[in-house]
């Protein structure tokens, strides 16, 4: 079973600043992670893998430095890793990556199931997953939290909904993205790390996947991020003064003349 | 300090401290209260290969050395000693297999350990035989099928939970230590029972049992090494994995004095926080000085293992003998720069504190092990050396 499991690299933490002159998140001095989401994806990967046999492919689309991630995917049990990275591919939006994806899905050839994280914990959208299953025009399963089987071309798997579970059957070649509950993502092993030193990722440019410039990056975004702000915080609280009975004077008339009382 | 460690061995230390502060430090309170097994963990070490460390690499192991092994049990030790316990009984398990074992024990036997597929443990203690070896009473009586076991083994760590046991049994019971065995033991094997689980002062997550042999039957080919060897293997199988006890208490010590550090930098006590005292430096000074003493010396008698040495009784007994005492002094000490926040299980301490006390006991009291230098001493003094 050929497996691809679709990984971005995200800042490592919750405390989130904004750059007020640019309107840009500030990335100086951050680690950057594996987006959770996506850890429970690869680990989905890995174990279909070890159950039915194949391979495990992880995918990113992001600057030079995403390589790192995809190496400790490497050492996590993907058995191969390829790294979409070109100055064109940059500012992005979900229909220009998910558009990209496709066509390095194109390149890549035969795959049975790509898995994706529900979504990112930096963009928080979640429309990459189906979008890409858009783009392929397969079958897409979203927010799976158990893969029951897989017998040939049929999968079977369980997935959250607001009131409880579905069991929900998709035909192969696929697409599913995953939460949390699906499993608990394994650490590096030691054999792993030392294949990921070794390993060779390819960078697969604009001009390796073939892409109508136009659809990629910026311009092939559909959307624009006009402004980002935290919302402002109304501190309009009033302390009353005095005892008890001339405070509660006050509330009264307070709320008569906001005609609540 | 340097420690001269390899790219590999840094990894390997630093994938160790990973798992230990992910996996094993949320659960540490709760399996020093169960006294539960940690199976998943066991788990987690298998996933990252690290029971692959001390098997060879023909077997689907990594081929590390001892250095290697006692940088992960130091890691895990720092988090927490009782689950390191676990581990580090299934290296001790597998060395009679992996140093006097046939090609064929060899071939059936170590791809599984290696793959944590499979967790051993050692049978050598009795209620009569503990530091004197020579009190076994277990007996293995040949027959035509094979040996038939009689007998029962005493605190034998990973009893119930290890699939492997390697057992010392008397083939011969006029020859005294001459006249011991070692075999491989199959769990649920016929005859072989599992006694009183021992309820301990510490590494309590790690399981101590009784091993209890009714006429149980086991294949010839199960005989490690020849009849007659097992005393010697014991000594020898002793002698090298006491670097391992020196590695834990360094681990306990360590993350005794992290602890103590931490806290008494926060605790405001006459304005300020009461590490900025010269009475809790000293402290701090005199344990941060002991950890690194011994360190170097379980590091460089791991070395000295590594480098193919023949015979390293003196040089292990004094690493685990250090180690062991300054683990028990600096996990005493910071239980006391700590104070009543020391003393309470809401803090990391007193379960340290009570961690480190088996290291000065098992494989090999330190009164033994002083011995042992203090007759090896005299050996090299006799030899001009």
């Amino acid at each position: 079973m050929n497996i691809v499991v679709c990984l971005k690299q995200v800042p490592g933490t919750t405390d989130v600043r904004i750059d007020p002159e640019t309107n840009t998140l500030r990335r100086q001095g951050i680690k950057n992670i594996i987006n959770p989401f996506d850890a429970y994806a690869l680990e989905e990967g890995v174990r279909l893998k070890e159950r039915y046999g194949g391979k495990v492919t992880a995918i990113s689309m992001g600057p030079p430095q995403a390589e790192e991630m995809l190496r400790e995917a490497i050492s996590c049990g993907a058995d191969e890793a390829i790294l979409l990275s070109d100055a064109a591919f940059a500012g992005a939006d979900t229909l220009a990556t998910s558009y990209t994806l496709s066509q390095a899905m194109r390149k890549l050839g035969e795959y049975d199931l790509v898995i994706c994280g529900r979504q990112t914990i930096d963009g928080d959208t979640g429309q990459v997953g189906p979008e890409l299953a858009e783009w392929l025009d397969v079958p897409f399963i979203a927010y799976v939290s158990k893969v029951e089987e897989i017998n040939g071309d049929l999968m079977r798997v369980e997935r959250m909904v607001e009131d409880g579970h579905e069991i929900v059957e998709m035909s192969l070649p696929g697409i599913i993205t995953v939460v949390k509950e699906i499993n608990v993502p394994r650490l590096p092993s030691l054999r792993g790390m030392a294949r990921s030193r070794k390993a060779e990722i390819p960078v697969w440019t604009a001009g390796d996947l073939g892409v109508d410039e136009g659809m990629v990056g910026l311009s092939g975004s559909a959307t624009t991020v006009v402004r980002i702000f935290f919302p402002e915080r109304i501190h309009d609280g009033e302390m009353l003064e005095g005892d008890p009975e001339s405070q509660v004077d006050a509330l009264l008339e307070k709320l008569r003349e906001a005609r609540i009382a | 300090m340097d420690y001269g460690l390899s790219e590999e061995q840094k990894t390997l230390k630093s994938l160790a401290r990973r798992i230990a502060e992910e996996r094993i430090l949320p659960v540490r309170v709760e399996l020093d209260e169960t006294e539960e097994f940690p199976r998943s963990i066991m788990k987690d070490l298998a996933d990252s290969d690290m029971f692959r460390i001390f098997i060879p690499e023909e077997y689907d192991g990594l081929g590390g050395g001892c250095l290697d092994l006692c940088l992960v049990i130091e890691e895990l030790s720092r988090v927490c000693s009782g689950v390191t316990v676990c581990y580090a009984a299934t290296a001790l398990g597998a060395s009679a297999l992996l140093e006097f074992g046939s090609e064929e024990q060899r071939q059936k036997y170590l791809p599984d350990i290696a793959a944590g597929k499979k967790l051993t443990a050692f049978g050598l203690t009795e209620s009569t035989a503990g530091s004197d070896v020579a009190g076994i009473k277990t007996t293995a009586e040949k027959v035509p099928e094979g040996y038939v076991l009689n007998g029962t083994k005493q605190f034998i760590t990973n009893g119930g939970e290890a699939e492997l046991y390697t057992i010392i049994a008397l083939t011969n019971k006029s020859k005294g230590p001459r006249g011991a065995s070692a075999f491989v033991v199959e769990k649920d094997t016929p005859g072989f029972t599992f006694g009183k689980k021992e309820k301990k002062m510490g590494i309590r997550t790690s399981p101590t049992r009784e091993l209890v042999f009714r006429n149980c039957l086991v294949p010839e080919e199960n005989l490690i090494g020849r009849e007659g060897m097992g005393f010697i293997m014991t000594m020898r199988i002793l002698d090298r994995s006491r670097p391992g006890i020196g590695a834990q208490a360094v681990g306990i010590a360590q993350g005794a004095l992290e602890a103590a550090v931490d806290y008494t930098a926060q605790r405001i006590q006459f304005g300020k926080p009461i590490i900025s005292l010269p009475v809790v430096q000293q402290k701090i000074a005199e344990m941060a000085t002991q950890v690194e003493a011994a360190r170097l010396l379980v590091y460089a008698t791991a070395r000295t293992i590594d480098g193919g040495a023949r015979s390293y009784t003196e040089e292990t007994s004094m690493a685990k003998v250090f180690a062991s005492d300054v683990a028990m002094k600096v996990t005493t000490e910071a239980v006391q720069v700590c104070g009543g926040a020391g003393y309470m299980r809401d803090y990391p301490l007193e379960k340290m504190m009570r961690d480190a006390k088996i290291t000065q006991i098992y494989e090999g009291s330190n009164e033994i092990l002083r011995g042992n230098i203090a007759v090896a001493v005299r050996k090299r003094k006799a030899r001009r050396e």
